[in-house]
């Protein structure tokens, strides 16, 4: 074997930022459980993330000590409550560098955040630069999970607007041939995942944010499997709105994010109305408060919030270019160890290179839900079915699919214990 | 639990060696009804075509793809109900349902399920029940449309919510 030496001044190998996952993975209590009488191996994480003692202590702390209202409150529980609150926006606008805290706009998932503009969108007089009609265009892609799919089929079939798509090519990526036919002058808006929540796929975005840009379209990212694995910051994407989800991040469930340009934020119309998103009500109407309140009507995920800051803090501690790599050289080490067997084919990239953590596999002959049954029973936890993405499975001419995605705290002894539960899986099947 | 319990010996065969598999063309003169489900889950499909002649299932044909369970089960179900008069074939659907509903805690009768009662262990695991209930759902409808007595409409116990 020849070594390659990196020449002097370029970043050496060792200068990846590391971290221990065993002490990491002490962090989080679930992990020391089992399975069907097997230590657990957790390869959901692209279904929800496990959660640290930290975040868990975060919300039990906030419970405990700081629990009311926020936003209304002139007493001090009150005081203490809206500032936890209102710093877990302020983490949220740091880890994505947000230009300000009231960018990011608290709402109850990645549906939630991406129905909001939709319905934003549907709800702006015709005037606004956000109105959308008969002869103006949606594009989104073929590998978009249903919540970046059917809000945009029921904005067009309440506008008239058309609803057009990136193909997806045999090797998991984006078909970009057509962007400058596909994203043109009618194009009102394009939305796609950073990452795919099922091939893995890390999407491009400069030529999709300037093509669109130069047509004066707006770019949504659905970013829920992106925040948790990979650096973000929404001044170097271009984009103009992001979206993402707490329980996905080590976070809480029933707590999202959608992030927007303020100037953006501030031409859209309110889609709940209720308290603390007003300005003053009277009988006959009411005017707004600017945003981020104007989309956070009621009273919010309080305690969740704290969870989903705790949770950024946490990441943050961590590194989240060293929880890149992490999950790169799981990517490496799983698409090698799956290749070997035999049978099995990889959905989307097979190297380890423009791709995250999450590998979609088939087994010949073998119904996902059957290989999802005996990996459970020897303790290996994994999604199967269509993920949410069925025109994806589609495109791929299969009804199903088995799916591992790993975290930060995921090792290649796990890995390991996927390829001999497949074996399993082979013999019961064979 | 153990996926032996899950995947009993006769689920496997059943599934590896369908019996009877494939729609089959009514003889003339039958009462011909079809139903085709689908589990938008995980995608599985199961079509059956009840061909009945007079109170008689003179044929229960069907195809599909989907997992061991689903697949395996309308083996199952085309080995039992096939032949049968309209009242008993309700019974022992009625028996197979009573018996996926039970979460494994109902006691299955052999002389009315056959090999139905290897599914006793699905009704431990409630993600699979709806496997091992979408051909007998399908039936149910199809056997409606061919006019046999005795059944009724199924709510479309099958649809489940997509995700």
């Amino acid at each position: 074997m020849t070594t390659i030496t990196i020449p002097e001044g370029m970043p050496q190998y060792g200068d990846v930022p590391r971290f221990d996952v065993e002490k990491v993975r002490a962090d989080f209590p679930i992990l020391g459980r089992e399975v069907n009488g097997h230590p657990m191996v957790y390869l959901d994480s692209g279904n929800t993330s496990q959660k640290p003692r930290q975040v868990i202590d975060a919300m039990r702390e906030h419970f405990e000590h700081h629990n009311a209202n926020v936003a209304r409150s002139v007493h001090q529980v009150g005081t203490e409550a809206t500032e936890a609150y209102e710093g877990a926006r302020a983490k949220v606008a740091r880890f994505v560098n947000a230009a300000s805290p009231e960018e990011i706009v608290f709402v109850k998932n990645a549906t939630e955040a991406i129905n909001l503009v939709a319905y934003a969108i549907s709800n702006s007089p015709a005037a606004s630069r956000l109105a959308l009609g008969p002869g103006d265009e949606i594009v989104i892609s073929e590998m978009e999970h249903h919540s970046n799919i059917v809000p945009w089929q029921l904005l067009c079939e309440r506008t008239g607007a058309t609803l057009r798509w990136f193909k997806v090519t045999d090797a998991g990526r984006l078909d970009l041939e057509d962007l400058d036919e596909l994203v043109n002058e009618r194009t009102k808006l394009v939305s796609y995942a950073l990452v795919s929540n099922v091939l893995g796929t890390v999407n491009p975005t400069s030529a999709i944010t300037a093509r669109a840009h130069e047509v004066g379209a707006l770019v949504l990212l659905d970013a829920s499997q992106g925040v948790p694995h990979i650096p973000v910051d929404v001044a170097d994407l271009g984009a103009d709105f992001l979206a993402f989800t707490g329980h996905k991040m080590c976070g809480p469930t029933g707590i999202g994010v959608l992030w927007g340009r303020y100037e953006l934020l501030e031409q859209m119309p309110p889609v709940l109305g209720g308290g603390s998103m007003i300005e003053t009500v009277t009988m006959e109407r009411s005017t707004f408060a600017a945003p981020p309140a104007r989309f956070e009507a009621g009273t919010p995920p309080i305690a969740e919030a704290v969870g989903l800051g705790a949770a950024v803090d946490y990441l943050t501690g961590i590194g989240m270019e060293a929880i890149r790599w992490h999950e790169k050289e799981l990517a490496a080490y799983a698409l090698d160890a799956l290749g070997t067997v035999p049978g099995l084919r990889i959905f989307g990239p097979t190297t380890p290179v423009g791709r995250g953590g999450t590998i979609s596999f088939g087994l010949d002959g073998v119904h996902p839900h059957d290989v999802g049954q005996i990996l459970d029973s020897v303790g290996v936890e994994v999604r199967v079915g269509h993920h949410c993405a069925r025109p994806l499975c589609v495109r791929y001419g299969v009804p199903a699919m088995t799916r591992a995605s790993f975290y930060l705290y995921t090792t290649t002894d796990e890995v390991d214990a996927l390829v001999r539960g497949l074996e399993q899986v082979r013999k019961v099947f064979g | 639990m153990e996926f032996e319990q899950l995947y009993q010996e006769i689920i496997l065969d059943h599934y590896k060696h369908p019996h009877g598999r494939g729609l089959r063309e009514p003889v003339t003169g039958s009462s011909v009804g079809e139903a085709h489900h689908v589990n938008p889950t995980c995608g599985d499909e199961v079509t059956i075509r009840v061909a009945a002649d007079g109170d008689v299932l003179a044929d229960v044909s069907y195809d599909g793809m989907g997992c061991s369970i689903s697949q395996a089960s309308a083996s199952v179900l085309h080995e039992l109900l096939r032949g049968q008069h309209a009242g008993q074939a309700f019974k022992i659907m009625d028996g197979f349902v009573e018996l996926m509903g039970g979460r494994g805690q109902v006691t299955p009768d052999e002389e009315l399920l056959g090999d139905g009662i290897a599914f006793a262990g699905v009704a431990r695991y409630p993600a699979r029940v709806k496997c091992a209930l979408l051909p007998w759902m399908a039936f149910k409808d199809a056997a409606v449309r061919a006019g046999v007595a005795g059944s009724s409409p199924s709510a479309a116990a099958s649809e489940v919510q997509g995700s």
